[in-house]
């Protein structure tokens, strides 16, 4: 199908950027905060605290040796009054603590910002910072920053689509931000010693595009990139061939096509940390859905409970029957609203029961909807096929592992069948097969 | 603050959001599109084609409901997938044809070809087709006795003559002029005459994004260049017989023809190549059903053989 068009697949999504023109307002102090010891893809981190510690803003709560991984940092300033295993927002269970406000906000005393002279220290400081993908993937930055081939790499991605509909914490981030992340893009550029920048915006986001063209009007080897607004054009795989017309071959790293991708809100926190010392412990996140009272975009410290932020924004108009972390393409459910935010937590969407219900399934008609609008091109309705007559040998030879469950099958399909929910079972059974 | 959790929270997989197409919308967007199709089958041949239109409609429903009642199935009637057959159907036979045996022909398609498979989507032929077929091989006279068009024989209903490919096939009446043939003034099946009442449903379709345009086209042009090869008048070939409707209608039927666009191309050139060998070489005057059905039965092996280049597949193009 790439024979005719130089574009992947992909979806018109309606996009509700209801909260796009909304500056985002800064929280007050909650009375608590919840710290997950897992927010982010690789070994959770350890809770460096006891209960009944103090603890200050911006130390060290939870770490780990392994590499990947990123130390989570507390906060806010107060006493850790528990540590228990709970459900986490990345869907697993583990330790959470939770430290009560002394509202001081008293800042750890060495903190400074980092001295970076070359490469290994600017690495070094990425990792101090805790940061992680904030557009969604949580990918520890600093490993994505070091892969074995940095000097085969020439392009570097600032990722600013934001094509998940309802979400705008992205867009408001470069609005808001347009200096740091300007700042940012460019220690990045030179610490990585790459040739060249490619800023990707929908044209969906066109003062963003504006502010941020004119900005690097002057630099060499920046560019801004007007992408078509549709859905998954954000997807990294998606995005690397947008720009870069490469394919990253299955089961490798873009960094093997000579490509880094980072999210315009990790490069923002990034510099954030670089600038002042402070590391990854806020994060904008879009609020909104129809449950919600006021939809708004809000600066938010890492632990704030969902219910705490959505009472900030109005509290609840209807009751809610489904909230997500994220958008409502590849959006996780919650199931309580005591559960906190984790830095990559773009967006909380709360929903009352008028929209969650479930389109009604019935028998596949063999449209081919499913393969024709796939960005990874797999073939859907095959492996729904497969994975009902439980063939891994099948499964394998649809690729079903390179499948990114961005959702797409599902939301085209005229039957309404669960297509993305059967891949994800689907990759699961074929990684237990490999295993025996 | 009321507690939201477990108890009273949704918890799914994502996507949470879903276009709006579901299988019904899709068979009424081909309903409207064979409206065209439908009022020229009126003029042309008059009240009878409309009548039995409406029969087989009511016999293909019937028969989806009952089956699905005696076999506690779900109901599938709501998708209009039945009333598409039943239409189809009707559009493939001649405009006199005993009501008896259309029923019959419904049957065949509904009970036999559809639902004994599975229903929807698992059956492995087309079932109107299927149904056509059996009918003509089972009552081969009626089933080729052809009322002629009003215009060319007054107001007179009983008087039948031959198809046009009947009558290069035999040599004995005059050929009808081609644009008697585009618009639909000639013998035939009540709904393959007007290939331009076809167009408009089948670019209807094509704009409604229900079908893709890679069948048809590949379909007629085929049609069209082996008319021209082969020393035959191409104007002629693909308005005649049911190339339209079978290009628009029936061989883009999704559940019997190819996933991807190469399977779809090679599914179109092989309906054209079968439909022109049967009509030039076979003993048959017409070949749309028979070309397009032999590729049903292709199509599971076309889409073995025509799977999609997996993004950071081996080909790196």
């Amino acid at each position: 199908m790439s024979i005719f068009s130089k574009h992947l697949p992909a979806v018109k999504v309606g996009h509700y950027k209801n909260t796009e023109n909304s500056a985002t307002e800064k929280m007050p102090l909650p009375d608590k905060v919840f710290i997950s010891m897992v927010q982010h893809i690789g070994a959770p981190c350890q809770p460096r605290v006891k209960v009944g510690d103090m603890v200050k803003v911006g130390q060290v709560i939870g770490d780990t040796d392994a590499f990947v991984s990123a130390p989570i940092h507390s906060s806010v300033s107060g006493k850790v009054t528990a540590i228990d295993q709970n459900m986490t927002m990345m869907g697993i269970w583990d330790p959470v603590v939770t430290i009560e406000l002394d509202k001081e906000q008293e800042l750890i005393e060495d903190l400074k910002a980092p001295k970076i002279t070359d490469r290994e220290s600017f690495i070094k400081a990425v990792r101090d910072s805790g940061l992680v993908g904030l557009g969604g993937a949580a990918f520890p930055t600093h490993v994505k920053f070091s892969p074995k081939n940095l000097d085969e790499v020439d392009t570097l991605i600032i990722n600013g689509a934001e094509c998940e509909p309802y979400i705008t914490s992205d867009y408001r981030t470069m609005m808001e931000d347009t200096d740091l992340l300007v700042e940012g893009i460019k220690r990045t550029k030179e610490y990585l010693s790459i040739k060249r920048v490619v800023v990707a915006i929908e044209l969906n986001k066109a003062p963003a595009i504006e502010k941020l063209s004119e900005a690097f009007k002057d630099s060499d080897g920046i560019e801004v990139m007007g992408l078509k607004p549709i859905y998954p054009q954000g997807a990294e795989k998606v995005l690397i061939y947008e720009v870069t017309g490469r394919q990253v071959p299955i089961g490798k790293l873009p960094a093997d096509v000579g490509v880094l991708v980072s999210n315009v809100s990790s490069i923002v926190a990034l510099e954030k940390y670089v600038q002042t010392g402070i590391p990854l412990i806020t994060r904008k996140v879009t609020v909104d859905g129809t449950a919600v009272n006021t939809p708004k975009n809000v600066e938010v410290l890492i632990g704030t409970s969902i219910k705490d932020l959505i009472e900030f924004c109005g509290g609840y108009k209807k009751p809610p029957k489904k909230i997500l972390m994220g958008g409502p393409m590849m959006g996780r459910t919650i199931y309580n609203d005591n559960m906190a935010i984790i830095k990559n937590n773009n967006a909380i969407l709360a929903f009352d029961e008028d929209w969650v219900k479930l389109p009604k399934e019935t028998a596949c008609i063999n449209c081919g909807r499913c393969v024709r609008t796939c960005p990874m091109r797999l073939m859907p309705t095959l492996i729904l096929k497969a994975y009902d007559k439980n063939d891994v040998d099948e499964l394998k030879k649809l690729n079903v592992l390179s499948c990114m469950e961005c959702g797409t099958c599902t939301y085209v399909c005229p039957a309404k069948k669960q297509l993305s929910f059967v891949n994800k079972l689907a990759k699961q059974k074929v990684m237990e097969g490999g295993n025996k | 603050m009321e507690q939201y959790n477990n108890g009273n929270l949704v918890v799914s997989s994502s996507p949470h959001i879903f276009d709006n197409v579901d299988t019904s919308k899709i068979m009424l967007d081909v309903i409207i599109a064979l409206i065209p199709a439908f009022i020229m089958s009126g003029i042309v041949f008059g009240t009878r084609a409309i009548v039995l239109t409406i029969v087989c409609v009511v016999a293909c429903v019937i028969f989806e409901g009952l089956f699905n009642y005696i076999l506690k199935k779900d109901n599938t009637i709501s998708d209009y997938s039945a009333v598409v057959t039943g239409v189809l159907l009707a559009f493939n036979l001649p405009a006199n044809l005993p009501f008896w045996m259309a029923v019959i022909g419904c049957f065949v398609a509904i009970v036999i070809v559809k639902q004994l498979f599975g229903g929807i989507g698992q059956n492995f032929v087309n079932p109107a087709i299927t149904a056509r077929i059996v009918l003509l091989i089972s009552f081969a006279t009626p089933m080729t006795t052809w009322p002629l068009p009003k215009k060319l024989m007054g107001m007179v209903d009983a008087v039948t003559g031959p198809t046009p490919l009947g009558v290069i096939a035999t040599g004995s009446d005059a050929v009808p002029s081609n644009l008697d043939m585009f618009l639909g003034f000639i013998g035939g099946s009540l709904g393959e005459t007007s290939a331009i009442a076809l167009l408009i449903g089948g670019i209807y379709l094509i704009v409604r994004k229900v079908i893709e345009p890679t069948i048809p086209v590949a379909f007629i042009a085929t049609v069209f260049v082996f008319a021209v090869v082969t020393g035959n008048d191409p104007i002629f070939h693909i308005c005649a017989g049911g190339v339209f409707l079978g290009a628009f209608f029936m061989a883009t039927d999704y559940t019997t023809s190819p996933l991807t666009t190469k399977g779809k191309i090679i599914f179109g050139i092989g309906c054209g190549l079968l439909t022109m060998i049967i009509r030039l070489y076979g003993s048959y005057p017409e070949g749309v059903s028979y070309a397009i059905l032999l590729m049903n039965i292709l199509t599971p092996h076309i889409d073995n053989l025509t799977r999609t280049n997996v993004y950071g597949g081996v080909k790196n193009d």
